[in-house]
């Protein structure tokens, strides 16, 4: 019996469609997954599901619940989905009151839904994995995981049939990610509940789910089981996104030169606590001591949790920071890190992770891409003008692009043009700080070939900042595993994550969620 | 922001169309105003508003049109210069404390901790027991209390965009901190100032009216509308027209600003715009 | 690290901060005025007076002291209460300060307290019904309040309450230990004078900050709990909304007490303006510099109890240690 019957959804902002013409329909006791990169109307949906949309949506067609039509009544509809649906979102940085204590949160939904008592939060707080003493904390004092957590077991207080999760783990680091996962898989089984999961990850999908939806563009392009849709897909999309999950080898024949190119020697950066009040606070050592090298024409890559200093180590040695002791030696040239003179600067880049945030959104194309050409005095207007050509059709990109703004831009060509900025210089090393993980899927595997046509074509040096262990393995050389500030193993990427000597990247490789069957 | 964008506000259209229309006014009393402000008869005081002075006339028989025009023009270019004063000198403070952080900020962050403990009234006490009661006076004053405000705009907008990796983009390709922030910052958040400075000079019309009344602003034979409450303020309960008349003028003027403001924040940020669709990720 | 030691570091911080900038506040007022051109001692004493009574007045005021010495008498002469005497009344400045700020003080509470009780309920209201006509009427209003220049509508209601309707004097004050209740009613026209304009403020500023709260996840989250937007947003988002609010709140008192010096003219109060008005066209530096300060004082303090207030109301405040 479906407990949720969606016909002919579609849901309008101003008369733009966002979702149109969707009819799902989802049994009791499914655990069905939505499928869908950004834009698709997958999140949309499950806000129509919970009568949570926007007040300016204009919204037709007909949603069921449990066989009855979703309540016209706003307290009715409230009452009906603090109940019988349990929701868990996207960000656990926002979704918690900042001033109220979690278990206060709890205890507020166990009340609303006429049950009481602290052993009742307590008893759900044990269920997804924290501790009683956890309740008297704010929501600031937990980490993403644990909020997560918390968000879960708010959703659980009223036994519901139902629950939707709208990207639950993408703001999470890996390891967190795969244990929300587990511990969501967990309770539905042993809650026999409904579960719609919404993601734009068709791995996790594939490790939660039995049933499955793609959407795009507010549409629905195909559903069916896991299985057969995965296997067999039969719409060109979702093989494209099935493709993506596979990644391909991209190194060619080896191209390492046998010249040092970088040298990180003994590098540590301290942060003090506090300020201007540095009184009897510890300095947190974000990168501690590190050595390395980079050989020219090698794919080096840094991987490790977040907060492991893997970012705070690649912009000092583009020369962003400054460290605390130790030196670097690029080429020759011996510095810290700002100090790095502008001459040698433009042998160094950087590519940014956010291709939205990388584009002064008030300067053309042309003048964001010119930018680094200040760092090469000696050229006049024309030479100018042709680095910028040059570097955009790299980049396979058109030269009357250049007098475009940011905001004409897709996510994947703007990442286009940060690689065409880091190029415009002629560069040697190119330092790409998670350079796929802000874009979709589909277009992850575009941006990934490029970089690797680039560094055959021009000879580049790369440095990668990741924590997605298969681009890593698709793209580096050798692999460098980052934790608190220091690089504990190293190794070729086929030989590292085969067997795996460190704790860290142990638990990273049994993180990984398996492939999908073919 | 173009001309059509402005056409889709009307809040924006309407408090634009007010304002430009007493600036006008303003501006033409300048060259030509009805009757000269200084014309005193006594044989034509206390005139109601008729065909001949449109507003009357006042206790000394001066137009009553007359004196708000004028009145008007000494308010918005009180309001103005101060508006100019605070921002010219609070924004690159701001920036300043932006981009520098440090010893930089804190300095800054002192003195505008500083700044806000003055009301403006205390500053025009200051000025007034040292140079004396004017016009200046009262500029100076609204420009000092305008300082802090601006310096904090900035700084918050510019600690905002500074965290965008074009910032850090910029400092790659070798620029200097003044020019990140003459280049990068400043241009997005004109905006921000923009809308702080029509704030701004509301209130300024409004302190100016306050400091002329109590008789640290404006001294005679200038006029400015606070000014003219003054004047009316012992032949209040008699003729309560010579008080209204200004008083009026005021609240209009300060109104206009005020949607103008709104609409501007409306049309410029477009995060405010499209907050419907804040909430849905995907 | 106990839960206590990051609060009271909060604590002496902002003290520290507030004395801080008290100090240098103070410094700038006895710079400015101690700059004046002129001679006091000769203006006290008129044109006509003889040099030596000049200087022998000069000595008697301490006017050739050194500046430090001077700043500092008079700073640790005001933490004993001292205040000196007006060169011109020929008091303690202490009193004449005290005996105004009896007008001037329940003025600006009175104002403040009717001020939040009209604003907040009112943009909480304009915000819980965002978009509908109970939400333009009440920001017609307040776009309106906003623009009225205090002193004016002080004017008008004399003219509508004290005027035409006679239920209120429409101004002078009666000294508290003669007939409180005749100064409590001579003191509401000046504080509904003063309040409504910042009440119009306020709804404002609580209009917005819980519009953009609104928009927030927790408040979706508190939705999904079963809660319709009203109940989500009156558990969850007020609260919120009020850090916004409470910096304007301290702006609005420093802006409350500075109307007051505007306002008690309108009414013909005996309040600090009329005080510092009368200390500048006779050049009593004396009382004008120890007035400004303690106008400065007060303002300041309040700052201070807002930041304080925020580090109780926000816990995340509590620990930042930056």
């Amino acid at each position: 019996m479906s407990l949720v019957e969606i016909e002919n959804l579609t849901i309008s902002f101003g008369g733009k469609p966002a979702v149109s013409g969707l009819s799902l329909s989802i049994n009791q006791g499914d655990r069905f997954g939505v499928i869908g990169e950004s834009g698709s109307g997958k999140s949309l949906t499950a806000l129509a599901i919970t009568g949570l949309l926007p007040e300016d949506a204009e919204v037709s067609g007909t949603i069921r619940f449990d066989g009855a039509p979703l309540p016209q009544d706003e307290k009715a509809m409230a009452r009906l989905r603090g109940q019988r649906i349990g929701m868990v979102f996207q960000e656990p940085m926002t979704a918690l009151n900042p001033l109220m204590r979690v278990g206060a949160q709890i205890e507020e939904a166990l009340k609303l839904n006429g049950q009481d008592g602290d052993s009742a939060v307590v008893g759900l707080l044990e269920e997804v994995g924290l501790e009683a003493r956890h309740a008297a904390r704010f929501p600031h004092q937990l980490s993403g995981g644990q909020r997560q957590r918390v968000m879960i077991a708010m959703a659980l207080a009223s036994a519901p049939d139902l629950m939707i999760a709208d990207e639950p783990t993408s703001a999470l680091d890996v390891i967190t990610q795969r244990m929300v996962l587990d511990l969501i898989r967990e309770i539905c089984d042993r809650r026999q509940m409904t579960l719609i999961f919404i993601s734009h990850d068709m791995r996790a999908v594939a490790a939660l789910c039995d049933r499955i939806a793609v959407l795009r563009g507010g549409k629905l392009v195909e559903s069916g089981t896991v299985k057969a849709v995965l296997s067999q897909p039969a719409e060109a999309y979702t093989q494209k996104l099935v493709a993506a999950t596979r990644m391909v080898q991209r190194q060619g024949e080896p191209h390492v030169a046998d010249k040092t190119l970088l040298e990180v020697d003994h590098l540590t950066r301290a942060f003090s606590q506090g300020g201007f009040w540095r009184w009897g606070t510890q300095p947190l050592l974000a990168v501690n001591d590190v050595s390395l090298s980079v050989s020219a024409g090698e794919c080096l890559a840094l991987v490790g949790p977040s907060g492991c200093g893997k970012t705070t180590l690649a912009r000092m040695i583009v020369g962003l920071d400054s460290a605390t002791s130790g030196q670097m030696q690029f080429e020759g040239t011996v510095y810290r890190g700002g100090d790095l003179p502008p001459a040698r600067r433009a042998d160094l880049s950087l590519v940014f992770q956010d291709p939205f945030g990388s584009f002064n959104p008030r300067l053309s194309v042309g003048q964001s891409l010119g930018e680094p050409l200040r760092l090469l005095p000696g050229l006049d207007h024309d030479e100018h003008d042709q680095r910028l050509v040059d570097a955009i059709e790299s980049v396979g990109l058109e030269r009357g692009m250049l007098t475009r703004f940011p905001h004409e831009f897709s996510g994947g060509q703007r990442q286009r043009l940060a690689i065409a900025r880091a190029l415009v210089t002629r560069p040697s090393l190119v330092v790409l700080d998670e350079p796929v993980s802000a874009l979709d899927v589909s277009v992850r595997g575009d941006v990934l070939d490029l970089l690797a046509r680039l560094q055959n074509q021009f000879g580049l040096t790369y440095i990668i900042i990741s924590h997605d262990l298969d681009m890593v393995a698709a793209m580096a050389d050798r692999v460098l595993v980052m934790e608190a500030g220091k690089i504990v193993e190293e190794g070729k990427p086929a030989a590292l994550f085969a067997a795996p000597q460190h704790r860290l990247t142990k638990a990273l490789m049994e993180a990984r969620l398996p492939d999908l069957v073919s | 922001m173009n001309w059509r964008s402005v056409f889709k506000h009307p809040g924006l259209t309407i408090g634009l169309a007010a304002t430009a229309l007493f600036a006008m006014l303003a501006l033409l009393s300048l060259v030509w105003t009805p009757y000269p402000i200084a014309d005193i008869s006594i044989a034509r005081r206390f005139a109601t508003p008729g065909a001949e002075h449109w507003l009357g006339t006042d206790q000394l028989g001066r137009d009553m049109l007359s004196l708000i025009m004028s009145g008007t023009l000494t308010s918005f270019t009180v309001g103005a210069i101060a508006v100019l004063i605070g921002a010219g000198i609070g924004v690159p403070l701001g920036l300043a404390a932006a981009i520098y952080g440090g010893p930089v900020e804190w300095v800054v962050l002192r003195f505008s901790d500083l700044a806000f403990a003055f009301p403006a009234v205390v500053i025009a006490i200051l000025i007034a027991t040292l140079m004396g009661p004017g016009a200046s006076n009262a500029v100076i004053a609204i420009g000092i209390f305008n300082v802090p405000v601006f310096a904090q705009v900035a700084r918050g907008g510019a600690l905002a965009i500074s965290t965008l990796d074009f910032v850090a983009a910029a400092r790659l390709a070798g620029l200097r901190k003044p020019m990140i922030a003459l280049l990068h910052l400043l241009p997005n958040i004109a905006s921000l100032i923009i809308v702080q400075g029509t704030i701004q000079l509301s209130l300024g019309i409004l302190a100016e009216a306050g400091l002329s009344y109590i008789g640290l602003g404006t001294q005679p034979p200038a006029t400015s509308l606070g000014l003219m409450l003054r004047d009316a303020q012992s032949l209040f309960l008699i003729h309560p027209w010579l008080s209204l008349a200004p008083g009026l003028a005021i609240v209009v003027i300060v109104i206009a600003l005020n949607i103008a403001g709104d609409g501007l924040r409306d049309a410029l940020d477009p995060r405010l715009r499209n907050r419907g669709l804040a909430n849905v990720a995907g | 690290m106990g839960v206590l030691r990051p609060m009271t570091l909060y604590i002496l911080r902002r003290i520290f901060g507030f004395l801080v900038t008290l100090l240098i506040a103070a410094a700038v007022i006895f710079l400015l005025l101690d700059l004046l051109p002129g001679d006091p001692a000769r203006f006290i004493l008129g044109i006509n007076a003889t040099p030596e009574a000049v200087a022998a007045l000069r000595l008697q005021m301490g006017l050739d002291d050194p500046a430090l010495l001077r700043f500092s008498n008079w700073l640790f002469g005001m933490l004993r209460g001292d205040f000196g005497l007006s060169q011109t009344q020929k008091l303690p400045v202490a009193g004449l300060i005290a005996e105004r700020m009896a007008v001037t003080l329940p003025l600006t509470l009175f104002a403040m307290v009717i001020s939040v009780a009209i604003g907040l309920p009112l943009g909480i209201l304009a915000a819980r019904h965002r978009g509908k006509p109970v939400d333009t009427a009440l920001m017609i209003l307040a776009q309106t309040g906003v623009a009225i220049p205090n002193f004016w509508f002080g004017m008008l209601l004399t003219l509508l309450f004290a005027v035409t309707l006679r239920w209120l004097p429409p101004g002078g004050f009666t000294p508290w230990n003669e007939d409180a209740w005749a100064s409590l009613r001579g003191l509401v026209l000046p504080s509904l004078a003063l309040a409504l304009p910042q009440a119009a403020i306020l709804a404002r500023v609580m209009r917005t900050a819980l519009v953009d709260v609104s928009s927030q996840d927790f408040i979706r989250t508190a939705r999904a709990k079963g809660m319709t937007f009203g109940e989500a947003l009156w558990r969850h988002g007020v609260r919120n909304a009020l850090l916004p609010v409470l910096t304007i709140l301290g702006l609005q008192f420093a802006f409350l007490i500075a109307g007051t010096i505007i306002v008690e003219n309108v009414f013909y109060l005996p309040g600090l303006g009329r005080l510092i008005f009368t200390a500048i066209s006779e050049r009593d530096l004396v009382l004008v510099r120890s007035a400004t300060i303690i106008l400065v004082l007060v303002v300041s303090f309040t700052m201070l109890v807002v930041d304080l207030a925020y580090g109780l109301v926000d816990p995340r405040l509590r620990e930042r240690r930056a």
